[in-house]
Parts: C-alpha cells; structure tokens; sequence
C-alpha cells in the first residue's frame, strides 16, 4: 500500500479573507469538512441541551422549589431530550462517520458528495427551526413557546386541544427537516462502504467502524421512515382535520405511541452503534493486539440491528397491552443481551493478555465498558415486564438511558475525540487536561446518575417540576444536582482542552497512536482528496502489516 | 427488609399488597442475577486493567496477536443464552399471574377516570363518585377482597402509580385498562400521576385510603347521603349555583351537574383539595377558590374572582359538604 499521499497540500487557506474562507466551509462537499460541521454543529447544541439541564436540576434541588414556572420547565425537558438525541448525538456520530469511514476504507470522498451536504444542512435547518419556536410558537408576545409535550410527545397532548399554538409544530417540522438529512445520510454512508472500497478490502476486511456504520445507516433507513410518516400524520391531525392520534374521534393514542417507539427503540441502537464502532477501533490500538473474535463482531452487531427492531413496545408495558404482548416483548428485549454481551466479553478479550495503554482515549473506553455493563444490566430489569411495571415511568429510566447516552455514548464519543482530534487538526489534545476531564466527568456522573435510580425505587415519575416533601426524595436530588454542575464543569474543561489545543497542542505526525487503520497512513489533517494514490490492503491492519512485514496480518485470515 | 433502609411512603420494596409483592419477589431475583454477572464481568474488567497494564520496560514490545477462539466466543454465547431462557420464563409466570387474574365475584369494582390534573372515581354497584382520594377496603389473605379498577381517560395519558399497592397501568383515552390490587394492611398510601400529561403533571397526586371493614362500610353508608342542607349555607349555596362552578362541578341534589370538576358533593370527607396539592383547610379552599394559581399553577379551576361577602358564604356552603 502506499503512504505518499501527503504529497497533495491540504487547502492552503492561510492569508485568505474570512468570506472566502466562509464561502468555502459554507459550500463545501468535501466528507471531512462536512464532517467537522457536523461537530462544531453538535458541540454547539450540546452546551444549549447542557444548559437546560442544569435549569432542570437547579429546579429539582430540593421539594417545592419554585424558581421556574411549570410551563418553563416542562419546555426545558422537552428541549433537553429533544435537542440531545436529534441535534447532539445523531449529528456528532454522523460527523464522525462522514470524517472517518472514506478514509478508513481508502476512499476520496463519499458516495454522494453533493447529497452529502444538502444532509447536513437540512440537518442544521432542523436544530434551527427546533430553537426557532422560542421566538416563533408565541414568542413574538413576549412568552417563550418552546415544545412542551416531552420528546415523545405522546397524542394527545400534542392534539390542538391540548397543544394550542405552533410550539408542537415547530417540533414536528425540525424532526420532519433533519429525519430527510438523516436518511439520506444513512443512503450515502451504505453506498459508500458498499462501492467505494479500496482494491483488496473485501467487506471481511473493513475496519469493524465501517461495518458498524452500515447497520447503523440500515436502521436509519427503516426506523427514521415511520417517525416521518408519523410526524405528517400528525400534521394532518392537526390541520387537515386527520383523526389518526384524536381519540376523542376515534383514533388511537397507542398508535402514536407504536409509531414513535419503532422508530424510538431501533434509534437506541442506531446511537449506540457508532459508539460500539468507536470502542472497537480505539480498545485494540491502546491493548495493542487486533479485535478479539472479529466475524463475531459483525455478526453480533447485524443481529443487534435485526433484533432491535422487534423490542420498541417494551417502552409500553405500561400501556396495556395483553399478557401475549407483554411476554413477547419481555424475550426479545432479553435476546437482544446477548449479541450485546458478546460484544463486551470480545472486547475485554481483546484486553486480555494485551499492553494496555491508559491515555486519555483508553481512559474513557474503559469508563465506557463499566458504565456500559451497568446499563445493559438495568435494561435487563426494565425487560422484565412486572419489574418494568414499578420501574417504567420513574427516575429509575431516566438514571438507566443516562447510563446509556452519557456513560455509554458519550464516553466512547469523549474516546473518540482524543483519539481523532489529532487526525482531524494535526494537534495533540492535552493529556494533562484530558485527565482532568475524565475524572471530573466520572465523578460527576457517577454522582448524579447513580443516585438518579434510588429515586425512582423510591417513587419519583419523570417529567415533574416539583415534588412533594416527606417522600424521601430531597437529599437525592441534591446530591443529584450537584453531580451535574460537577459534569459541566468537566465539559468547560473539555471545550478548553478544543480551543486550547488546536492553537498550542503538540504536533501530532500522521500516527501518534501507533494504529493499524488507513486514516493514520495520511497526513494530519488529510489532504482535500485523501489518498494521492488509491491504496491497496492484504488484511484487516494494513498499517500493521507494514510495521511488521516479517509477521503481517494477511497470514492469519 | 430492603424497604426499612430507606424513610419513603412510595418505595417499590415495601409492597403491602399481592401485586407489588409477586413484583418485588420477581425483582429480587432479576437483582440477584444481574449482580452477579455484575461482579463476574466488572472483576474481569478490573483484573484486565490492572495485570495487563504496561509496565516499564514493556512499552517497545508488542504482545502476542491473538485473533479470537471459537471455544471461548461460543461459551460467552451459550450462558448468556440460558440466563435469558430461565429470565423469561420465570418472568411470562408472574405477567400471566398478574395480568390474567380472575375477578372474583366479591371484588369491589372502582371506575378510574384520569383528568388533567386530578382523579375521578367512581363505584358503580354502590352508586359513589368521588375524587383524588380512593377508598378501598383492606382484604384479609384468608377472606381476599381485591379491588379491580378500570382505568379511562377522560383527556390526555395519564398513568396510575402506588408503588406500595401495585405497579403502574396507564390511562389512555379510548383505550380502557385494568388494573387490581389487595391491600394486606390499613393506612393511607400515596402515589401519583406517572405519565406526563400535561402542564400540572406533577401535582396530580394520588392518595388510597386503606380502611378495615367497619371503617369502609361507615365511609360508603356516608357517601350514599345525599348533600347535606343547612340553612346557614343557603347564601353561599346560591352564589355557587348562580355563578360558573356549577359548569364543572356536581353537588348531588342540587342543580350542579357539572363534570368537568371533581364531585363537591362530600368534599369534608377528603383531607386535601386540588388533588393533593393542599391541606382540606377553610383558609385553602378560600385560596384555590380566590386565586388557584397560587397553590396549583396552570390547573384549570379558574379564579372565580368573588367579592369577599360572597367568597365567604361560598367557604362557608363547601364547609356544610360533609
């Protein structure tokens, strides 16, 4: 394989005015730009969803506090979920999947540039509208009209009866706009990593982030289609005179609640792939040995992908569905532990016998597989119908899929940033900063989240602005809050490790990691068309192979 | 055992009914399970960090390139798998139990209807309606007495939660739902609305009183009464059926047939108002009727803007609802 290509400059924009600068980033097709704005994007909206966070937390402090009004915090947790896992999540793990899989698998650029950023915009036009409402629901009267109806919006409170006004529409149309980005997305990253392979890497060659990237891009396609059908069937309901969620007119609100979780269930996954992808590059590099029982691997996580379309109506035991249902549901949400553990026990035999590294991207890994196990076991609770009966409803959810989005997602997205930040900028992230960051994010979370499941074994629902005294709750919820101030502090220390390194962190060189993948055989940044040459792979390392000719990976596969 | 450690009326490990106690005895177990794949995969996790770290003079050598092992890859598939299987099965038991139970022909039979913000109940065979307090007759395991309640909504989602009595079932409008329990010991239990179902979900609270036979039997004989006439009220009487309260609220008897509201009709007999949200005093029932705001926010009881002769004579006539 070849490794000159660092020959091509990468865009020298250096001495150019800022509009022409601007211009180019604005209208850019180019995978790893487009990338980055999917980045920035997200960091962004992932300080505003922090910040509603806190004013959540401040409210919940101690009983009968009253420093927000219902309606205000009732939009905040609104926003909150909404804006976390539509315009945080969802677009982060899409940057990195743009930024990563071409070069991972010795491509210039991705299927459908073109397609490529008009995703991103109808993306970043969904997060706009979403925050639009504040102004735009009755905004304009002086009263903030932020969505109201929690991010499930559950019919039919989002009926005009009970939804008056535009907050509920701005909601629906901000999922509508980027669920099309999203979609398209998921098109472009299957036609890529199917057709845009470099010669030699046959699917059982990837890199295991590109196989997870195409499952994942396959849920999307089908889950992301049944939340737009329901989101313009709601907006018939609304103004055409639909009846589809109306029950007062016949309709169903669990048909709603259907439509939302086939959509909302499979979205667990489609969010927690990617952080499996980033786990299965990153734990091998830092055990330096190569992934533990590979085809294992893709194939645990193509039967996660089938089985997690089968499991969303364990989010409605509480629904009353019949006996059947509920038993139904209660074994496939159990299965579904299987591949997952799998998946775990593969990666902790890939630690096995290796040389573990604990810099900061091995540091958040391992946060990742203990916090990680903890939410898988949780989920096994809520699996259990009757528990989940108790369980459903109650803070004890809200502590596991925190478990699931901060302590999972978001500590392998932390991996990911440390491992990649110096691809991406050609600079080192601070080590000493880095380690600040994670213990303070540990702490914290640990602090907030642990706490957050006592309170919901001793009978606190979600979604309430205030709670009564005398029920056990109040020292908790201190103890929860202040884990969450603990958590912002450990993002500031992160936005400053972003800022303070891309101007005076050490020069990377194209492999800081020692790694084994494609993105490290270029320059750092990668220059505007990746590869000068088209490489060429015999294994799953090829960097490997070249570091070690005399005991390459091609021998043993 | 669990339930003492912790000082909560809403903690799931205190069950005082067969529901909550066939649920806790399944928890138990999912508990026992789960930690101990807890402790087997977090210490291998622990022993991995610790004996495969680098150490110095390490950190040049690569180690052995392990790829997989068929053998290891199909246990940690196996186990799993018969975990799960002994998971479900004993799991399908209890939701069959629970769900599947016949009612017997003594139960006392509780409509349950979920408004925005408050709880409608009502007793068909013994011609009750009442509101945000539930009674219900504690059951004796050698006699059971159980209570079946149909759940309804008379708008939104709400959610029906005591945790010492049951688990939770929601109330879903057009889509009716059961849910029972058998209370082993008196008392008053305490829950609330789980499903958020709108602006004042969180002060949707739910009390159950649990009373000994005598004591139901004198609570259902009182609320069979007809309202209650007394002369002193006949002033506060007439503002409240000339004025908007007889829209939403019922006084058995009188000619407020309203349903919007909870049933006035023996409102001394309940201990709160606002369902939940403040103490069934003369000074609160002045406030919620002057300026509800300011005990509950955004509940639809409006402020009825009384002059102070007639807010008085109103109290007075809610004072003679007993």
């Amino acid at each position: 394989m070849s490794t000159n290509a660092m020959t091509i400059p990468a865009g020298n924009i250096e001495g150019r005015v800022w509009v022409d600068t601007l211009h180019q980033w604005l209208t850019t097709v180019d995978h790893k730009r487009l990338g980055l704005l999917y980045i920035a994007y997200s960091l962004l909206f992932l300080l505003v969803a922090g910040v509603e966070a806190l004013v959540i937390r401040v409210q919940l402090m101690h009983s009968h506090n009253n420093l927000v009004s219902p309606q205000v915090f009732n939009r905040m947790f609104t926003m909150h979920g909404t804006t976390m896992i539509f315009f945080v999540i969802m677009p982060v793990l899409f940057g990195f999947g743009n930024y990563l899989v071409p070069l991972m698998i010795g491509a210039r650029d991705m299927a459908f540039p073109r397609l490529n950023a008009f995703s991103f915009w109808l993306t970043a036009l969904g997060g706009l509208l979403l925050y639009f409402s504040f102004l735009g629901g009755s905004g304009l009267y002086g009263a903030g009209n932020a969505p109201d109806v929690g991010w499930w919006a559950y019919a039919p409170l989002t009926a005009r009866a009970f939804s008056p006004g535009h907050s509920s529409d701005y909601w629906t149309l901000a999922l509508l706009v980027s669920g099309f980005g999203s979609i398209a997305t998921g098109i472009n990253i299957i036609a890529t990593v199917l057709c845009m392979r470099c010669p030699g890497m046959e699917l059982s060659r990837m890199p295991l982030l590109a196989w997870l990237y195409l499952v994942m891009s396959g849920l999307v396609l089908i889950t992301i289609t049944p939340l737009s059908a329901a989101q313009i069937m709601l907006l018939i309901d609304r103004y055409l005179g639909g009846h589809f969620f109306d029950a007062q007119a016949g309709g169903s609100a669990v048909l709603w609640m259907h439509f939302f979780w086939i959509f909302g269930h499979p979205e667990v996954y489609i969010l927690i792939i990617p952080a499996f992808a980033f786990m299965s590059e990153i734990v091998p590099v830092f055990s330096r040995k190569p992934i533990f029982g590979y085809p294992v691997m893709v194939a645990a996580t193509v039967a996660i992908g089938f089985v997690s379309m089968s499991v969303w109506a364990h989010h409605m035991f509480t629904v009353g569905m019949s006996s059947t249902s509920n038993s139904f549901f209660t074994i496939t949400s159990m299965v579904i532990a299987v591949p997952t553990g799998i998946k775990i026990f593969n990666w902790l035999g890939t630690m096995w016998g290796g040389r573990i590294q604990f810099k900061t991207p091995m540091l958040f890994s391992i946060g990742f597989l203990f916090q990680f196990l903890i939410a898988g076991l949780t989920g096994i609770m809520q699996a259990t119908a009757p528990f989940d009966w108790q369980l459903s409803l109650s803070y004890f959810v809200v502590a596991h899929f925190h478990y699931v989005i901060v302590g999972g997602i978001m500590f392998a997205l932390f991996a990911a940033f440390y491992y990649w930040y110096p691809k991406m900028t050609g600079r080192m992230l601070s080590e000493k900063l880095g380690t600040w960051h994670f213990w303070l994010f540990v702490i914290g979370f640990h602090l907030t989240f642990d706490v957050m499941h006592v309170t919901g074994l001793l009978g606190m629902p979600r979604r309430i602005y205030t709670y009564e005294p005398g029920r056990g709750w109040d020292t908790l919820n201190l103890l929860v809050t202040i884990g969450a101030f603990l958590q912002g502090v450990a993002i500031l220390v992160f936005v400053a490790n972003l800022v303070i390194s891309y101007f005076k962190g050490e020069r990377a060189g194209n492999d800081p990691w020692d790694a084994w993948t494609l993105e490290w055989a270029v320059s750092s940044p990668p220059p505007a068309y990746n590869f000068a040459t088209i490489p060429v792979v015999t294994s799953r390392r090829p960097l490997w192979d070249e570091k070690h000719p005399e005991d390459p990976d091609s021998r043993y596969e | 055992m669990v339930g003492h450690a912790f000082a909560s009326p809403t903690n799931i490990f205190a069950p005082m009914s067969t529901p909550a106690h066939s649920i806790l005895d399944l928890s138990l177990f999912v508990l026992a399970i789960t930690a101990i794949i807890f402790i087997v995969v977090s210490g291998l996790l622990l022993y991995a960090v610790v004996k495969f770290r680098t150490r110095a003079g390490d950190e040049d050598r690569e180690p052995a390139q392990v790829y997989g092992s068929t053998q290891i890859e199909t246990a940690w598939t196996i186990i799993p798998i018969l975990i799960v299987v002994v998971l479900y099965l004993a799991t399908a038991r209890v939701i069959h139990a629970l769900q599947d139970a016949p009612e017997p022909p003594n139960a006392l039979d509780v409509i349950a209807i979920g408004h925005q913000y408050w709880w409608e109940f009502r007793y068909p065979k013994l011609g009750i309606v009442t509101a945000n307090e539930l009674h219900i007759p504690v059951s004796d395991p050698a006699r059971p007495m159980p209570t079946f309640l149909q759940l309804l909504s008379a708008d939104t989602d709400h959610s029906f939660w005591v945790p010492e009595l049951a688990g939770k079932t929601d109330l879903i409008p057009n889509h009716p739902n059961r849910l029972w329990m058998d209370p082993q010991r008196t008392g008053v239990f305490l829950g609330q609305c789980a499903q958020y179902c709108g602006v004042q979900h969180a002060k949707m609270l739910l009390r159950v009183s649990v009373d000994s036979p005598d004591v139901f039997a004198a609570w259902v004989h009182d609320q069979q009464q007809p309202s209650f006439s007394d002369a002193r009220a006949a002033a506060g009487q007439r503002v409240f059926e000339q004025t908007a309260c007889i829209n939403c609220h019922t006084v058995a008897g009188t000619s407020a047939n309203g349903r919007f509201g909870p049933d006035l009709t023996h409102l001394m007999s309940r201990a709160t108002i606002a369902s939940g949200a403040a103490q069934n005093t003369p000074e609160n029932l002045r406030l919620w009727i002057q300026e509800p705001d300011s005990i509950k926010p955004a509940s639809l009881m409006p402020a009825m803007k009384l002059s102070d002769t007639d807010l008085d004579a109103v109290v007075t006539y809610m004072e003679t609802l007993r």
